[in-house]
């Protein structure tokens, strides 16, 4: 009797039709989803869970709003967002600091007009986030990121938005998000470079 | 290869790695990076981080939803089917 819920436009058509078992599935399809961005945008376990069940509370109170169901991640998300900008004026946060390219381009390797100066990064394994010791850099280099760009970076990279939809979530253009994606990526990368360096070859083999 | 090439291929590569250019910048670029090393290096560093970074998701889970925090979502959804099954017949 429970549907078999394979997309998020059948998920958002069966919530509407009151369909058994389609509240359950999007509370679980959804909630952890909502958690994993409201915590690493909010920081604290305690503001994330309260933005997580606003959301999710907004979300039913107005499904009936929903005008695409093509749409519903970045409907939901879009929701997200505000209830953390709502979150984020009761605290004080660090002022937004834009990252520039020439911070975040490799350096030329010593004496040489060529050569960049770089790490091995033939020492990273494949599966990185499944080392625990790189996990805690990974989670250190996204939490170091400002706001602006860990938005970005999480909806396109992690939820796998498309850069139309991220636009969307977040009131900006879609050159906005080209921008700031890439200069995500770059900044994610210099940290992960220091770290290798650092950590010569303990992941090796 | 003169920098000011690198540089600006540099400013391109995540929509390059997305596979988001235009056919001709994409090509563009690949030649550039053919005759490259330090622009294959990098590329291939970026890639691995980007990589690294999407398989990413933080260690905590949230605790498990309450009761109380369970029946107050159900009877939002439940107030809205309520008003959209009122609202329907009108139309
Ligand atoms: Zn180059």
């Amino acid at each position: 009797m429970n549907p078999v819920v394979t997309s998020d436009p059948e998920l958002a058509r069966a919530l509407l039709n009151g369909e058994a078992g389609a509240f359950d599935a999007f509370v679980s399809a959804y909630r952890g989803k909502l958690f994993n961005y409201t915590f690493l945008m909010c920081g604290q376990r305690e503001d994330a869970e309260e933005v997580a069940q606003e959301t999710l509370l907004k979300v039913f109170e107005s499904f009936d709003q929903l005008r695409e169901p093509d749409r519903l991640k970045s409907w939901v998300f879009r929701i997200a967002k505000n209830f953390c900008l709502m979150k984020r004026r009761k605290s004080v946060f660090a002022p937004e600091v834009e990252l520039s390219l020439d911070e975040l381009k490799p350096a030329r390797a010593d004496g040489d007009a060529i050569a960049i100066d770089i790490a091995d990064w033939s020492a990273l394994p494949e599966h990185a986030a499944a080392n625990a010791e790189l996990r805690e850099v990974l989670a250190a280099a996204v939490r170091d990121l400002p706001e602006m760009y860990r938005s970005v970076f999480l909806l396109r990279d992690v939820e796998e938005l498309s850069t139309e939809e991220t636009a969307q979530i977040l009131d900006v253009s879609l050159d906005v998000i080209k921008t700031r994606l890439h200069r995500a990526r770059l900044a994610l990368r210099q940290k992960l470079d220091q770290h290798l360096r650092t950590s010569k070859g303990v992941y090796a083999g | 290869m003169s920098p000011e090439e690198c540089r600006t291929v540099f400013e391109m590569l995540s929509e390059y790695i997305d596979g988001d250019l235009p056919a001709d910048v994409c090509e563009h670029i690949n030649q550039h990076i053919a005759g490259c090393a330090p622009c294959v290096q990098f590329v291939e560093s970026l890639r691995k981080s980007v990589s690294a970074f999407r398989d990413f998701r933080p260690q905590e889970n949230p605790a498990p939803l309450t009761d109380e925090a369970k029946a107050e979502l159900a009877r939002a959804y439940a107030a809205m089917l309520a008003r959209r099954q009122s609202a329907t017949p009108a139309r």
